[in-house]
């Protein structure tokens, strides 16, 4: 292997190695996702282990990451079409459509719980009640014809955003654990008031309207000759869509001033208040931002898995939140999306873990935080320039 | 009003039963370079803990240009033109240069959500005009990192962090500079390497003030139009460098009486 990095001897095309990367990603998703024996599902995971292991020890994934660097657009792109074509493949099959959306509305849950964690530094271990007043929000609105439903999706953000205006006093207020702590104090509060409000459906919980688009209900399922097709492809693709939007609103944020300031702010406080940054405005709007990404992601998984109750929003749930976010890497959103894919789909691949998957995290995060602290991708530094030569 | 760019006046600083500015009284002109002297917690840091908006004084009233800014929040300091470098470095390790010094940076950059995430116009020409502002300032002060500004700061040694801490203070074009220890960890050449190029740097804008907090003597005696030696939170003497070092009070605060 040449690993001379002189410009001459570069390759014609840096980014074959990464594309290489995404469209074996693509298959081994199919693979996992059509595996219906337990030992298929077990060599697959061995594989993945193995071969990023190699990856790592061989020095392919530095590789990897640095040809992704460079042709980044491009990349984003050819990931995005894997991941839509990965759908369309998938398009008979209830469950594996059902899967896959739901690492994407995790994965864009995580997305928004990164923008606090990962960049601002404020723990919030009340995901799921954030999450699930989204998906209470489409319910409610659901019923009333006049609200168009894309507008119930952000109408889910809103409300999570609005529910968590009291908190905003103690999270300026406190700083690390004590934030923290109220949180945790508001996720019970919040599934509590849930289960003993009538109107709410109390325990026994709500139905949830499908999503409609443009006079086009999400419980039809398309039809294409006589292919079968399952009306979960509406939701797959829906949710790559938004997956795709706030993802670029993520790195945006990331690569701006204000992203920037969130760094600051988690870093060292007093520092970034001696030069200007408002301490508060940052956590505010941070913790904010965060919520309403949290309220969207819920508001959509709501109406595609039509019945919610107050047992799917609870402390645990959001541990398992936090739990992607640290598995990927703080602040890192491909590590975010592995980490949603592994935390979603092995219990459900691998039925006989079910009952014992918190356990199965909570070892999993113990050993990534023990042999790759900074999680399965780590974050990089901050490429405010990233379609540009700027060494001038 | 005053005719002064800074003053202190009457300034007083109880922690709990430690006094640790006592009646702290000064003025300080533009274009004035003066080091502020005195023995372990005799009250230098402390004075521009309050002076930037770290601490609120207990007693007495800090003036800026004519404006009254006692007990002024760190950021309304900042945006009056006053910055500062920390006693321990206290730059964000994980983050580039580049990154580290628009820290420094917050007054001229567009703050609003709108401009910062989705019509990003200005936040573009801004990213090209203070990348090549930001490389000419580290130039300055060390020529090899201005190639390396997508470097992190936790990967340079003490020297070099120190000077993109002093890049970080300059960058928004301060009224006062507050420099508390530079040459802390540095040699007797490298601490002569940095003041020169302080210098350079001042002489360029226009009128630049600096407070230093330093126990080189040599850097204070060579750079500073004036001096303030500080006693346990006290001013003992006031003057040239020469001056106060031969103030007999002095000598026995450094060395002890006997």
């Amino acid at each position: 292997m040449t690993d001379i990095s002189l410009p001459q001897s570069q390759p014609s095309r840096p980014w074959i190695s990464a594309a290489a990367v995404i469209v074996a990603s693509g298959l081994y998703s199919w693979a996992l996702l059509m595996a219906e024996e337990t030992w298929q599902v077990l060599s697959l995971l061995v594989l993945a282990v193995v071969a990023t292991g190699v990856a790592i020890k061989t020095g392919f994934v530095r590789r990897v990451e640095r040809d992704w660097a460079a042709s980044e657009t491009r990349l984003n792109r050819l990931a995005f079409a894997v991941l839509i074509a990965l759908i369309l493949v998938l398009s008979g099959s209830h469950f594996a459509l059902l899967m896959i959306s739901t690492v994407l509305l995790y994965f864009v849950a995580s997305l928004g719980l990164n923008i606090q964690f990962g960049f601002t530094g404020l723990v919030n271990f009340a995901g799921a009640a954030f999450f699930g007043a989204g998906a209470y929000t489409a319910a409610v609105l659901g019923n009333v014809l006049v609200i168009p439903p894309l507008l119930i999706l952000l109408a889910g953000g809103l409300v999570a955003m609005a529910i968590s205006l009291p908190l905003l006093i103690p999270i300026v207020r406190t700083t690390g654990h004590y934030a923290a702590v109220v949180t945790i104090a508001f996720g019970v509060l919040f599934r509590t008031f849930l289960e003993v409000n009538e109107i709410l459906g109390g325990p026994q919980g709500l139905m949830v309207n499908s999503m409609k688009l443009f006079g086009w209900d999400f419980y039809n399922a398309p039809s294409l000759g006589n292919l079968e097709i399952s009306f979960y492809l509406n939701y797959a693709l829906l949710a790559a869509g938004l997956a795709a939007l706030v993802f670029a609103l993520f790195r945006r944020l990331e690569r701006s001033w204000i992203g920037l300031h969130m760094d600051a702010v988690r870093l060292d406080e007093t520092a970034a208040a001696c030069f200007g940054i408002s301490v508060k405005r940052t956590k505010i709007l941070a913790f904010l931002l965060g919520n309403v990404i949290l309220g969207v992601s819920g508001a959509l998984y709501g109406m595609m898995i039509s019945f919610i109750a107050p047992a799917s929003f609870t402390f645990s749930d959001s541990l398992l939140l936090v739990s992607i976010v640290l598995l990927g890497g703080l602040g890192s959103p491909w590590g975010g999306a592995i980490a949603a894919a592994i935390v979603v789909l092995l219990p459900e691949k691998l039925q006989l873990l079910q009952e014992y998957r918190f356990l199965l995290f909570s070892i999993l995060v113990m050993l990534v935080l023990l042999f790759r602290p900074e999680g399965i991708l780590p974050r990089h530094l901050r490429n405010f320039f990233p379609n540009r030569r700027t060494d001038a | 009003m005053t005719g002064h760019l800074l003053e202190f006046r009457n300034v007083v600083k109880r922690f709990g039963g430690v006094t640790a500015l006592d009646d702290f009284s000064m003025t300080l002109d533009q274009s004035e370079i003066l080091g502020l002297i005195g023995p372990n917690g005799s009250g230098k840091t402390t004075s521009f803990n309050v002076l930037t908006g770290i601490y609120g004084p207990t007693e007495g009233q800090v003036f800026f240009e004519g404006q009254e800014i006692t007990g002024a929040d760190p950021r309304a300091v900042y945006e009056a033109g006053i910055v500062r470098t920390f006693q321990r470095s206290r730059l964000c390790l994980s983050l580039s240069i580049y990154d580290n010094i628009m820290i420094g940076d917050t007054s001229r950059l567009v703050r609003g959500l709108w401009s910062n995430l989705i019509s990003r116009r200005r936040l573009e020409e801004q990213l090209d005009m203070t990348r090549r502002q930001a490389r000419d300032l580290v130039a300055t002060f060390s020529g090899h990192l201005a190639d390396r500004m997508d470097q992190p700061v936790g990967a340079l040694p003490m020297i070099e962090r120190r000077r993109i801490e002093i890049c970080r203070a300059l960058i928004s074009g301060p009224r006062l500079l507050l420099l508390d220890e530079p040459s802390a960890g540095m040699t007797h050449d490298e601490t002569h390497q940095l003041m020169d190029d302080i210098l350079d740097v001042r002489a360029r804008g226009e009128g630049l003030s600096i407070i230093i907090v330093e126990h080189e003597m040599g850097v204070i005696e060579r750079i500073t139009d004036r001096c303030i030696v500080l006693s346990y939170g006290r001013k003992i003497a006031e003057g040239t460098y020469a001056e106060v070092a031969a103030d007999s009070e002095v000598q026995n605060a450094y060395l002890g009486a006997d």
